[in-house]
């Protein structure tokens, strides 16, 4: 199979290229030549770059399935541009033993659309008291470790847990909250909390977590990856963290960069996320940390919760918002705002993440995988229920226009979406 | 990247749909209930205690979380309306046969309701109610976790107006457990809007929310020196599960630093008024010489109530 894509606005984050031309697919790979296509795509006036990256979908099998399937959330990812997703292990139950996680795979190499990695618990049940057979889990395909929104309050089990992991070289994934301090809180502890009567999570709750986790970085030397940064503070210590060479790394959910606090209003449950939205000043320091390479990157923290859990009083909705498909409109409107040039944007959610993953697609060079979106930039659209694919049609931002169409989708070099 | 909200109180005439906070309401509105309020004063001291206003109307006190006082008050206003009262205890009833409080909702309005007087543990609950509610069917918060008490709020305005008159000249403290009190906040938008220079909140650092500041009101830890000069001292209710834990170390201590004494309202103006929602916890936050003395206009408030809660209703049901 041999796919020609011709005349696109060709860009390329990890080396910058961005120029009209014509991108010829071979055997799954990026060619360096040229020859006979079986198929053509015509990209005139569209942007040729490589498939999204999302270090954080909740695909939500195996488990929860009356929330959405691998096969509708597959689809939803495609449909969003996005060719590789990283799943947190809170599925039901959690990815904590190999027969799981060769399941996950096998069921989503049988979709044959995104490409599935999975994150395996780094706890046994995530329940924060024994380690998971990392050994094994990686062996089965893990490519991380993790308690996804689970944090581990003994901390004597999360330096052995770090140790134990750094002695394999094991990268851990983290997302920084002292679960003490957060218990019965679900907005941001500030003046909106307090208007609203509802109980607040305050900003050091993510801060004090944080600084525990990376004095164990120091001393035992684990590559962390921390998850979803929702305050200002924290960027500053990551910045400060990087300057002192720890082999530490960080995203932001692309949701934070543009909401605070304020989008609550009148008890929005669609605005109940974990962690929460912040301060006005926060969200303009992710939006900042993302821009100056502090943050890493950017993630969908994709989270498909049916109606009925969100119909309910603020406190009592779950958490969390559909995003795969929205990642990339929210990426584009985030360096828009911040005047960058698109292939620093898209870096953000393809080379930077794909450097994360330690993965070789995320970038168009001879050779790579091809994995590829071609998407319309300035074509807007309405954000609501029928537009997504996914089965989650809870975000925040329906009602918003975005602007950013993907066109079609290529994994390993097949066609896996083409807008119809 | 804000959304615009529409007050969700109001219809599009700016009339008053739904009573769900104080917050956000036109200082119009605030007068319009406390005057027509006065109007039914005279009604309950009648002998024949009843208006026909709401002939007709059905009232369904929707209570989630268990209330005595406030729903009898709330029933009591309605029947004065002439209006037909219909009381469910929902705690005990569908809530824990796993119905969500929507479908619990759609079941009531199929029973034909006009008014609901809604009590719920979480914050905001009676927000999502009245955004599916029919277009003739009223909501009226009676109490949403910590957020709102509107009537509450709306009653200890009436009874400040009548012993004070003036707004635009008073000091009020509000003193005790703030940070999960839906009365304070009631009562400080509802003071701020009608224009009082110079709202307290005061109480130890545990019991005062982060950023209430913002609200428009002064924040004091010693009780003293919050009391100087005040016209009006509010006590709020210490619930018994927070006497002992990590807010406070127990009630006798909590006494000894903010519960309103003789002595200590003695720095208070000489003809201040003091008020309590009720239930009041004697010998926690109020000392009984205080809350039976010549100050006290507890008693009073729950008259008021009343009156209020009538012109609540009868102002909602007839913005159909």
């Amino acid at each position: 199979m041999k796919l020609l894509i011709k005349g696109g606005r060709v860009v390329d984050p990890g080396s910058g290229r961005d120029e009209i031309a014509d991108v010829f697919i071979a055997d799954g790979k990026i060619a360096s030549g040229k020859g006979k296509a079986d198929q053509t795509l015509d990209a005139k006036g569209l942007v040729v770059a490589p498939g999204l990256i999302d270090l954080a979908a909740r695909l939500r099998e195996p488990g929860h399935g009356y929330k959405a399937t691998l096969d509708t959330e597959m689809d939803a990812a495609v449909a969003g541009g996005v060719t590789s997703v990283a799943c947190p292990p809170d599925t039901a139950p959690p990815l904590d033993e190999p027969g799981l996680v060769d399941m996950l795979r096998r069921r989503a190499k049988a979709l044959s659309r995104a490409r599935v990695y999975p994150v395996g618990a780094l706890t046994v049940n995530l329940d924060g008291e024994r380690l998971a057979e990392m050994s094994v889990l990686a062996h089965a395909g893990c490519i991380a470790f993790s308690q996804a929104n689970v944090p581990i309050t003994d901390t004597q089990v999360l330096w052995r847990a770090l140790q134990y992991a750094a002695t394999f070289g094991f990268p851990v994934w983290l997302r920084a909250e002292d679960k003490w301090l957060s218990r019965e809180g679900v907005a941001h502890d500030g003046e909106v909390s307090t208007r609203l009567g509802l109980a607040g999570i305050p900003a050091f709750t993510e801060t004090i977590a944080l600084a525990t986790m990376l004095q164990l970085v120091r001393s035992t030397g684990a590559r962390v990856h921390f998850c979803r940064l929702s305050t200002a503070a924290a960027v500053d210590m990551m910045r400060a963290a990087k300057k002192e060479k720890l082999p530490v790394t960080c995203d932001v959910g692309i949701q934070y960069v543009h909401l605070s606090e304020m989008d609550l209003g009148y008890y929005d449950s669609h605005c109940r996320l974990d962690p929460p939205l912040r301060s006005q000043r926060d969200r303009d320091a992710l939006a900042a940390g993302l821009a100056d390479g502090t943050v890493d990157c950017a993630v969908s923290d994709h989270t498909p919760v049916d109606e009925d859990r969100k119909q309910l009083p603020f406190a009592e909705a779950e958490t969390g918002a559909t995003g795969l498909e929205l990642l990339l409109p929210l990426a584009l409107k985030w360096g828009a705002s911040r005047k960058l040039p698109l292939a620093k944007t898209l870096a953000r959610v393809t080379s930077e993440p794909a450097r994360i993953l330690g993965v070789r697609s995320g970038r168009i060079e001879p050779g790579a995988p091809a994995d590829l979106v071609i998407f319309d930039p300035a074509l807007a659209w309405r954000v609501e229920p029928a537009a997504l694919k996914s089965e989650g049609k809870n975000t925040p931002f329906l009602g918003y226009e975005l602007a950013g169409r993907v066109r079609a989708t290529i994994v390993a070099g097949r066609v896996v979406y083409e807008q119809a | 990247m804000s959304k615009v909200s529409n007050n969700p109180q109001l219809n599009a005439n700016g009339e008053l749909q739904h009573l769900l906070s104080t917050e956000g309401l036109p200082r119009e509105i605030l007068l319009q209930i406390l005057d027509t309020a006065e109007s039914f004063a005279g009604v309950t001291e009648r002998e024949v205690k009843k208006v026909p206003l709401m002939r007709g109307k059905s009232v369904f006190n929707l209570f989630f979380e268990a209330s005595t006082r406030t729903r009898t008050t709330f029933e009591i206003a309605a029947k004065r309306l002439s209006a037909d009262v219909i009381n469910l205890n929902v705690s005990v009833s569908s809530q824990t046969k796993g119905e969500s409080l929507l479908d619990t909702v759609a079941n009531l309005s199929a029973m034909q309701a006009d008014v609901f007087v809604v009590r719920h543990a979480s914050s905001g609950a009676p927000y999502l109610i009245a955004r599916h509610v029919k277009p003739h069917e009223h909501v009226i918060n009676a109490g949403d976790g910590r957020h709102a008490h509107p009537t509450q709020g709306l009653l200890d305005l009436y009874a400040i107006r009548h012993y004070k008159k003036d707004f635009t000249k008073l000091t009020v403290a509000i003193v005790g457990d703030v940070l999960h009190s839906r009365v304070a906040r009631s009562l400080i938008h509802g003071l701020t809007t009608l224009g009082v220079p110079e709202v307290r909140v005061i109480g130890p650092q545990t019991l005062i929310p982060e950023g209430v500041a913002a609200l428009g009101v002064r924040v004091f830890h010693d009780m003293r020196t919050g009391l100087k000069g005040c016209d009006v001292v509010v006590m709020l209710r210490l619930q018994n599960e927070r006497m002992n834990g990590p807010l406070l170390p127990s009630a006798q201590e909590f006494f000894r630093n903010y519960g309103l004494t003789s002595e200590k309202l003695a720095l208070a103006n000489k003809d201040a008024i003091v008020m309590h929602p009720g239930p009041m916890n004697r010998g926690v936050e109020i000392d009984s010489p205080v809350a039976d003395g010549p100050h006290s206009v507890i008693l009073p408030q729950v008259t008021f109530g009343i009156s209020v809660r009538m012109a609540v209703m009868s102002i909602v049901a007839g913005n159909s």
